[in-house]
């Protein structure tokens, strides 16, 4: 640790509490817009305190929904968007650490094509493929299911590059002293690389989480049906199009809905999250 | 317990030969070491033994069953590997139970394998630790307790004892070579130090580039090398090699500088006349206080190491470089003359094209 003296503290801080109030200035304004009235909010000036209408406004769009919405309730949405999330994060999990332990462990024809064709998948954004993918999904019937929702995201190369990388550096005589303690492949997977991969395995959860909480574009495109509507989805057909008034306390208290449960995610799990982004464990 | 046995072992990656036909028997109970320079093939034939190499031909059989095709595991050998390879998320109670856990054996009996070879190795304490709460010596007594519970027909240990320092080297290797004999199991052991070889083996197979140089008890290494590599590999410092020629009478070498050393009679062979290489040993030269002297030696470099001293010079009008080791402390200038003899019994004497030992 550098040495720093009184002053420079001083700036230090007021640098970090700039930075703070930046980024949570708006959430405040947020919250606040979420516990007050239609009124309070469309007539200014903004509000600066939380007002009294906190447990209706919550309450409204968690069982009610906003109405121009085809009023889905917030509770299914982020129920939807809840099952998205934790399927994309551990299908991808699953799917990346058994191809990249198939790829470093495993002698097989054609094994370094496999890991060049899924090297070269990383150049490809889920948006440059979205039209076949779109086609094939609806093809086999899959529109408005979870499995269409998830399937597809799921296939990962970067979490399967990133377990690779990371098996590499697991000594070979390990492997090797298994062999002679007699562990079959899938036992050695189990037993000592799944171990091994703990903290990577979580970090790696709450980036996928969170990327599967976040998507757009693709539950807009496969989810038609009001009741698989996404909660990232879902604050978007809220804000009424034209005339119509938005219920903005309502939609507010939807976004810091929809905020929570990924904060929860890196609160719960930022010491692991940190050891598995700093410390590879062997 | 078991006999060990290759016949014929050959390995071959692609075009490149590797290990050019072994043949050896290491009987129930031996501890053979396989010594040789790095990359000479010694940890790769240990593999073949192991399973974790495929054997392109020959055969390898343990306990007078033909492994060739079996797994590791199938095979019922022990391993400890140079870096230990110790699960590390495991504890060492863990590691050591984990292959005794995989061949199904009851709980009760698991618990009394690890106790028991807890005690040998004095690990009682550290059963409950992880890998990385121990030092480099305890994680190799865990990696022999897991060779131990296993009781196997042969342990294979490979350069076990390279990770450790100079002083826990030394102790280790009592250990080993007391817990090899207490548990009488048949063991191959790997290791690129002639001093390791030379104190744990009961026989050594020296190899060299793939080749079996000698295999035989240390003392037979030591006396009689079967070829310049062995002569200058085992015993530290090593063999004094010059090039010398048999004189025309064949009773004795002519050295460069036209000093002679007379031959004991069985050593000359009919060799009259013929360029040798010629091996002495540092402590075989010998101070010649009075009477024939065979060189003189300039004087370099003395390193003074207590129980003896090392003279490092050179003789003759080529300058040709020698070392002697002499008992006790002598304290020698630079540029000091010292006669040197050799008895004729100490002289080694080698083909100079292929090394052999005439």
């Amino acid at each position: 640790m550098v040495e720093r003296r009184g002053w420079l503290t001083a700036v230090t801080h007021l640098v970090l509490i700039a930075g703070i109030a930046v980024l949570a200035l708006p959430i405040y304004f947020a919250f606040v817009a979420s516990t007050v009235g239609l009124r309070d909010i469309v007539e200014p000036p903004l509000p600066l305190v939380p007002g009294p209408f906190l447990f209706d406004n919550y309450g409204e769009a968690l069982l009610r929904g906003v109405t121009q919405a085809a009023a889905t309730p917030v509770a299914l949405m982020m129920f939807n968007s809840l099952v998205m999330a934790l399927v994309i994060a551990f299908g991808k999990i699953a799917i990346s650490l058994l191809s990249a332990f198939a790829i470093v462990y495993f002698r097989f024809p054609l094994r370094m094509f496999f890991f060049w064709t899924i090297f070269v998948t990383l150049m490809l954004p889920v948006e440059v493929r979205i039209l076949p993918t779109y086609e094939v999904v609806a093809g086999l019937g899959l529109l408005n299911t979870y499995a269409g929702l998830t399937i597809p995201l799921i296939a990962s190369a970067t979490a399967t590059f990133l377990f690779r990388q990371f098996f590499l550096t697991v000594p070979d005589e390990l492997a090797e002293a298994a062999r002679v303690d007699g562990a079959g492949p899938l036992r050695f997977f189990a037993d000592i690389l799944l171990p091994l991969s703990r903290t990577n395995i979580a970090a790696l959860f709450v980036i996928l989480f969170i990327y599967g909480w976040n998507q757009y574009l693709w539950p807009l495109l496969v989810t038609t049906e009001a009741s698989m509507t996404t909660i990232v989805i879902g604050i978007n057909q809220m804000i009424a199009p034209g005339e119509d008034q938005t219920n903005w306390p309502v939609v507010m208290a939807t976004t810091m809905l929809a905020m929570l449960p990924p904060v929860l995610v890196v609160v719960f799990m930022q010491r692991l999250f940190v050891k598995g982004l700093v410390e590879t464990e062997k | 317990m078991a006999e060990v046995s290759l016949r014929e072992v050959r390995k071959t990656y692609g075009d490149v030969k590797v290990i050019h036909g072994v043949d050896c028997t290491i009987a129930d109970g031996e501890l053979l070491v396989i010594v040789g320079p790095s990359g000479c093939g010694k940890s790769t034939l240990l593999r073949m033994i192991a399973g974790l190499e495929a054997i392109t031909e020959g055969e390898i059989s343990i306990g007078g069953r033909v492994v060739n095709d079996l797994e590791p595991a199938e095979r019922d050998i022990a391993m400890v590997f140079q870096n230990y390879a110790l699960y590390p998320h495991m504890t060492v109670y863990k590691n050591m139970a984990y292959g005794l856990k995989i061949r199904r054996m009851s709980k009760g009996e698991i618990d009394a394998r690890v106790k028991r070879a807890a005690d040998i190795l004095e690990l009682g304490e550290l059963l409950e630790r992880t890998p990385r709460q121990l030092s480099g010596g305890q994680r190799q007594r865990v990696a022999m307790g897991r060779a131990i519970v296993r009781e196997p027909s042969a342990f294979l240990f490979d350069e076990p004892l390279s990770n450790l320092d100079a002083k826990l080297r030394v102790q280790m290797r009592v250990e080993i070579k007391k817990l090899q004999e207490d548990l009488g199991i048949t063991s191959v052991y790997v290791t690129h130090d002639q001093v390791e070889a030379m104190t744990l083996g009961h026989r050594l197979l020296v190899l060299n580039g793939g080749v079996v140089e000698q295999l035989g008890t240390p003392i037979e290494l030591y006396e009689r090398p079967a070829s310049v590599f062995v002569a200058g590999f085992i015993g530290s410092p090593s063999m004094n090699l010059l090039a010398a020629r048999v004189v025309a009478e064949g009773n004795a070498v002519e050295l460069p500088g036209g000093d002679r050393l007379p031959l004991a009679n069985g050593n000359s062979g009919g060799q009259a006349g013929r360029q040798v290489i010629l091996g002495v040993r540092p402590e075989h030269l010998e101070i010649a206080d009075q009477g024939p002297s065979a060189a003189r030696l300039t004087v370099e470099v003395v390193e003074l190491l207590g129980a003896d001293t090392l003279v490092h010079g050179h003789f003759g009008n080529d300058r040709t470089d020698l070392t002697v080791r002499m008992g006790g402390i002598h304290d020698l200038k630079h540029g000091e003359v010292l006669p040197l003899k050799v008895s004729p019994d100490h002289l080694h004497l080698f083909d100079s094209g292929s090394g052999a030992r005439l």
